[in-house]
C-alpha cells in the first residue's frame, strides 16, 4: 500500500526541497503544494522507474559530492591552462576504454556524469552490454594513469554507495 | 553594503568572467569537435558558478536572507551538462568516426553506437 502511494521516497523528498527552493520562501502553503507535487509526480512517472535504486550508505553520497565538487574546480583550472598555453600539436588526445564493475543503471549514470564533469575527460558511450565505458581525454601523457584514477577515485566509492 | 562583501562579489565576478572567456576561446582554438567539447562543458561550469556565488553574496549582503535559487541553478546545470556533452559526442561518433578506429571495448560486445545490445539484457542494466 505504502509502496504504491510513495514509490520513490527520495524522489518525493527531492521534489519538495526543489519546490521550496524555487519559490524561495518557506510558508505552510508552499510546503503543502510541494508535498502534493512530491506525491503526484512519482506516482504518475512510476511506470518509467520500475525499480528503486538500492543505496546502502547514504552518508557516503556527501563525501562523494564534495570530492567531485573539488575535482570540478581543479578540472576547470587544468582545462583552462591547456586551452591557453598548449600549442595545438602538443595536445595529445586519447580514447580510453574503461571496464566497469558497477551493475545498476543509476550507478553507471552517476559515474558517466562524474567523468564528464572532471579533469579533461568526457564520457562518450558505453559498450552495448554496459560492461565498459569509452572516455575521451583532452590531454594526457599516460592514459593508463587516467583509467586507474577514475577506477580508484570514483568507481570504488560508487561501489560502496550502490552495492 | 560593506567593503568586504563588495570585494568578494567583484572577485567572483572577475573569476567567472575569465573562465567564461577561456571556455569561448577554447571553442575557436581547439582542432576538432571532440576536443572543442571539453572547453564549454568544463570552463563554463566555473564561469557560471562564479556568477551564482557572487549573486548569493550580493543578495545576502543586501537583504540579509539567503537566496537558494542559485543552488538550484547549479543543481540543474550539473544534471544537464553531462547529458548534452554525451549526446554531442555520440552524434559526432555516429556520423564521423568508424567503429574500427576506436579502442576495443574489452567485453564480448562492441560500443553501443556500432553494436546491438545482448538479446536477454537484464532489466536493471537497461540504460
Amino acid at each position: 500500500m505504502l509502496r504504491t502511494l510513495i514509490p520513490h521516497p527520495f524522489l518525493s523528498l527531492t521534489l519538495v526541497l526543489v519546490w521550496i527552493g524555487l519559490v524561495n520562501t518557506v510558508t505552510l502553503g508552499n510546503l503543502i503544494l510541494g508535498a502534493a507535487l512530491g506525491l503526484v509526480i512519482p506516482m504518475v512517472t512510476a511506470p518509467y522507474w520500475p525499480n528503486r535504486p538500492r543505496i546502502s550508505r547514504p552518508l557516503k553520497i556527501i563525501e562523494y559530492g564534495l570530492i567531485v565538487l573539488w575535482d570540478i574546480i581543479v578540472a576547470n583550472v587544468q582545462v583552462a591552462m591547456i586551452i591557453l598555453f598548449k600549442k595545438d600539436e602538443d595536445i595529445k588526445t586519447h580514447w580510453i576504454p574503461i571496464e566497469i564493475e558497477l551493475k545498476s543503471a543509476e550507478a553507471i549514470t552517476v559515474l558517466a556524469g562524474t567523468i564528464t564533469m572532471t579533469p579533461g575527460t568526457v564520457s562518450a558511450m558505453l559498450a552495448a552490454d554496459c560492461n565498459s565505458i569509452l572516455v575521451h581525454c583532452l590531454h594526457t601523457d599516460d592514459p593508463d594513469a587516467v583509467r586507474d584514477e577514475i577506477k580508484s577515485r570514483y568507481e570504488r566509492r560508487l561501489m560502496e554507495i550502490f552495492p | 553594503m560593506n567593503f568586504v562583501a563588495e570585494l568578494l562579489i567583484s572577485v567572483f565576478l572577475v573569476i567567472s568572467g575569465i573562465f567564461g572567456f577561456v571556455g569561448s576561446y577554447g571553442l575557436i582554438k581547439l582542432k576538432d569537435s571532440l576536443q572543442r567539447l571539453h572547453a564549454p562543458t568544463k570552463a563554463t561550469t566555473l564561469g557560471v558558478g562564479g556568477v551564482l556565488i557572487a549573486s548569493m553574496i550580493y543578495f545576502y549582503a543586501k537583504t540579509g536572507h539567503l537566496s537558494i535559487h542559485e543552488l538550484l541553478i547549479t543543481l540543474f546545470l550539473f544534471l544537464t551538462a553531462p547529458i548534452t556533452a554525451n549526446f554531442i559526442a555520440k552524434a559526432y561518433l555516429a556520423r564521423n568516426v568508424n567503429g574500427e578506429d576506436l579502442p576495443d571495448s574489452a567485453t564480448t560486445y562492441g560500443w553501443s553506437v556500432y553494436d546491438d545490445p545482448p538479446e536477454n539484457m537484464p532489466e536493471a542494466k537497461d540504460v
